[in-house]
């Protein structure tokens, strides 16, 4: 191979590796945001370590994507915990429309720093959920806040999660194109 | 310096016993300019369309400055008469992100990058490092063709709707929001576009690396090829980045998957993280290739090689290397932690360390020189103060915490028009004026040139300087309309803007005049200072060079 081609098959080999490694990303950011909490992802536990001295506030918030006819409200708007023991919240969900409709939730926590800590150990988001018409199913999350935001410095001024969710159409995706 | 061992005259005309033409026989009209393998004329090929699409460019932000010249809509609903689609106000406001989205590619691909890399590369990287030509010659042909079918496929896009997602095709308005193919059409003009960089950057890089004359090692090539050596690392490791990004705006517009759609589990950040990991090294291919030509330019109306000239060549890679890691400044308000704002923060700062090499040698190279304010040397010198009204303004939006309240403010506008739109243009209006005697064998007149320049000079700091005033009171970016107490600075930028288009017809005038009734150009006009290889050629140069190779001997640096 010429000294030229030896060049040229490297720089194209350069480009490989970069087409490479954004199509990597996808799967890489999503492990990124897990392992790291970035933008709010919440962790996912098997048992709670134990109640601290230290209360919590815990708001919850609720949105439906647009056209998705279901109404979907938390049952209490706030919660205080102690950090480290485990609470459960309920969420209902109705379906407003005449034909079955299946959702699913994306979730996540505010502030951002938060993400790390806040542990679900059950969650009806991490399922699909059908309604038939007319239905109105109550779904429970189960989770704890890590006793090791407290002695995090970044998450020093947290006193309110907001744990907020946003349900939206299984197949919308396939109903847009 | 390059003392090169062989008189000019001797690499011209050179008949080689396999080649029965003389170095300057040239093909027939159409073989010429539409089969080109030719560095030199690909360059021209390139120069011609740069202005082409400058001049559209241009025109749409004439337009957008008159819309903002007064409140309230003046031009947009009219604009909307004569285009297809619905004739309402809605449609005319979609309009203005319309004009924005195309001022913004046009300006980025198809004038300051095929002007710059393209243009002045092809036609002097081949010819600074005593090749004869580029590495793969079809190649070449291909890069700069495949950008017609890339212009023409924006350029059709209004017609189908628009495409006004702003160049930065953020998701989700790129995704779900914009249907029609309008978006498609902008979508693949840019993936056209990148991949004819992408073949670019190779094929400087195998030049660069494989063809340089005996002697010329890295550490002696002129800083302009330094320059373009850099941009093509960095065309070669973003643009696939950009590639596959928008390839996944593509699928999840048309094939229903979801990788920008929360619905399906993706997420709209990704894109921008994905996109100003392209971005932002592109804002150095942009202006990287300009540093280049400043530093010829100096070195030559200063009558002293550039100050520092290791320093100034890895200035250039530090830059090239830290643009990498710097991408989330252009996302400070998307809730990144504070950490993450920290690190971005003081790794966008960073830059200003091998930029102020850069400007410091630059003014080194000067100090003590023999200087001679020649057109491009006045071009190079507004260079230098643009780009440092720019780069203060940049460290000033570094910071995290400010950018918080600057984040899409005209202040950005500001910022990035000092370094792009007055930093790369004044820098390829100076490479214009530096060798357009060496390209068509004619001089610019320098009345003309100097009439041009200060005229210019004058439009476009009245254009952009009162941005910074607008974007501290909070004047949002990419909107059409604003409060009536911003109206006084806003008509100033107008009348700005229209001070500008005047010098430009002045630029017009002499290039044309220049190309058909300038004096004569030796093979030097610049004199002594210029000691690059190009100026040892006739002008403008035979079509095929350095038959045989120049020899480069232990001579000091440029």
């Amino acid at each position: 191979m010429s000294r030229k081609l030896r060049t040229a098959m490297l720089a194209v080999l350069g480009v490989c590796f970069m087409t490479g490694l954004a199509a990597a990303s996808v799967p890489l950011y999503r492990m990124f945001c897990q392992a790291t909490g970035l933008n709010g992802t919440t962790q996912r536990g098997s048992a709670a370590p134990g109640a601290t001295d230290r209360q919590i506030r815990i708001d919850f918030d609720t949105n439906v994507a647009p056209h998705m006819p279901w109404k979907f409200a938390p049952e209490n708007r706030t919660d205080t915990v102690a950090v480290g023991a485990r609470d459960m919240a309920f969420f209902t969900a109705t379906n407003t429309s005449d034909k079955p409709v299946t959702g699913t939730a994306t979730y996540n926590v505010t502030p951002a720093q938060a993400g790390k800590y806040f542990t679900k150990i059950q969650c009806f988001c991490f399922t699909q959920q059908t309604l038939k018409p007319g239905e109105t199913a109550r779904m429970p999350v189960i989770f704890f806040v890590d006793p090791k935001i407290l002695s995090d410095p970044d998450a020093a001024d947290v006193q309110t999660i907001t744990l907020s969710y946003t349900f939206y159409p299984v197949d919308s995706a396939k109903a847009k194109s | 310096m390059t003392d090169t061992a062989l008189s000019g005259h001797a690499f011209e005309a050179h008949d080689h016993e396999h080649h029965h033409h003389d170095a300057d026989h040239k093909p027939g009209f159409f073989a010429r300019w539409f089969m080109s393998t030719n560095h030199k004329d690909i360059g021209t090929l390139y120069l011609i369309f740069a202005i082409f699409a400058g001049i559209i460019g241009g025109a749409i932000s004439g337009v957008m400055r008159a819309e903002l010249a007064h409140p309230g809509i003046q031009y947009l609903t009219v604009l909307a008469e004569y285009l297809p689609g619905d004739k309402n106000f809605d449609h005319a406001l979609h309009l203005w992100n319309v004009l924005i989205t195309a001022h913004g590619l046009i300006m980025v691909f198809f004038m300051v990058m095929p002007a710059m890399i393209g243009g002045f590369g092809n036609w002097f990287v081949p010819i600074m490092i005593g090749a004869p030509d580029m590495a793969f010659p079809r190649m070449n042909n291909i890069s700069f063709w495949l950008l017609i079918p890339s212009f023409t496929l924006l350029l059709l896009s209004p017609f189908f709707g628009g495409a006004g997602t702003g160049w930065t095709v953020y998701a989700p308005l790129s995704t779900y929001g914009e249907p029609g193919p309008s978006v498609d059409m902008a979508i693949l003009s840019l993936h056209l576009a990148g991949a004819s960089s992408i073949l670019g950057a190779i094929n400087f890089i195998t030049t660069i690396f494989n063809m340089r004359a005996p002697g010329m090692t890295l550490h002696k090539m002129p800083l302009f090829v330094w320059s373009v050596l850099v941009t093509a690392f960095l065309l070669l490791l973003s643009l696939p980045v950009l590639a596959a990004a928008i390839t996944m705006l593509l699928t999840d517009r048309n094939f229903g998957t979801t990788f920008f759609d929360p619905a399906g589990g993706g997420d709209p950040i990704l894109y921008q993280h994905l996109f100003w990991f392209f971005g932002h090294p592109e804002v150095y291919i942009m202006i990287l290739p300009g540093f280049g030509i400043v530093s010829q330019i100096l070195s030559t109306f200063s009558k002293k090689p550039i100050f520092g000239y290791l320093g100034m060549a890895y200035a250039m890679v530090a830059i090239g290397v830290v643009g990498f890691v710097v991408w989330a400044h252009h996302m400070f308000t998307t809730g990144l932690s504070v950490n993450t704002k920290m690190y971005f923060t003081a790794a966008t700062m960073v830059i200003a360390v091998p930029t102020g090499i850069k400007i410091f040698s630059w003014i080194a190279t000067m100090w003590g020189g023999s200087l001679s304010f020649k057109t491009p040397m006045v071009w190079a010198i507004g260079f230098i103060f643009m780009f440092t009204v720019g780069g203060v303004t940049g460290v000033v939006l570094a910071n995290g915490g400010i950018d918080d309240y600057m984040q899409d403010s005209y202040y950005v506008v500001a910022h990035f028009h000092y370094v792009l739109s007055l930093g790369a243009v004044f820098s390829l209006f100076a490479g214009f004026t530096y060798w357009f005697p060496k390209m068509s064998g004619r001089m610019l007149s320098e009345l003309l040139g100097q009439i041009h320049f200060w005229i210019f000079f004058a439009g476009v700091n009245m254009l952009f300087f009162p941005m910074h005033f607008l974007g501290l009171q909070n004047m949002q970016r990419r909107v059409p309309d604003y409060a009536d107490n911003l109206e006084y600075w806003n008509h100033f930028a107008t009348i700005g803007y229209m001070i500008m288009a005047g010098s430009m017809i002045v630029f017009f005038v002499n290039v044309i005049y220049s190309l058909f009734a300038g004096k004569k150009a030796g093979d030097n006009p610049w004199g002594e200072g210029a000691t690059t290889l190009e100026w040892t050629l006739s002008s403008p140069p035979p079509y095929h060079q350095f038959e045989t190779l120049p020899v480069i001997d232990g001579g000091d640096h440029h």
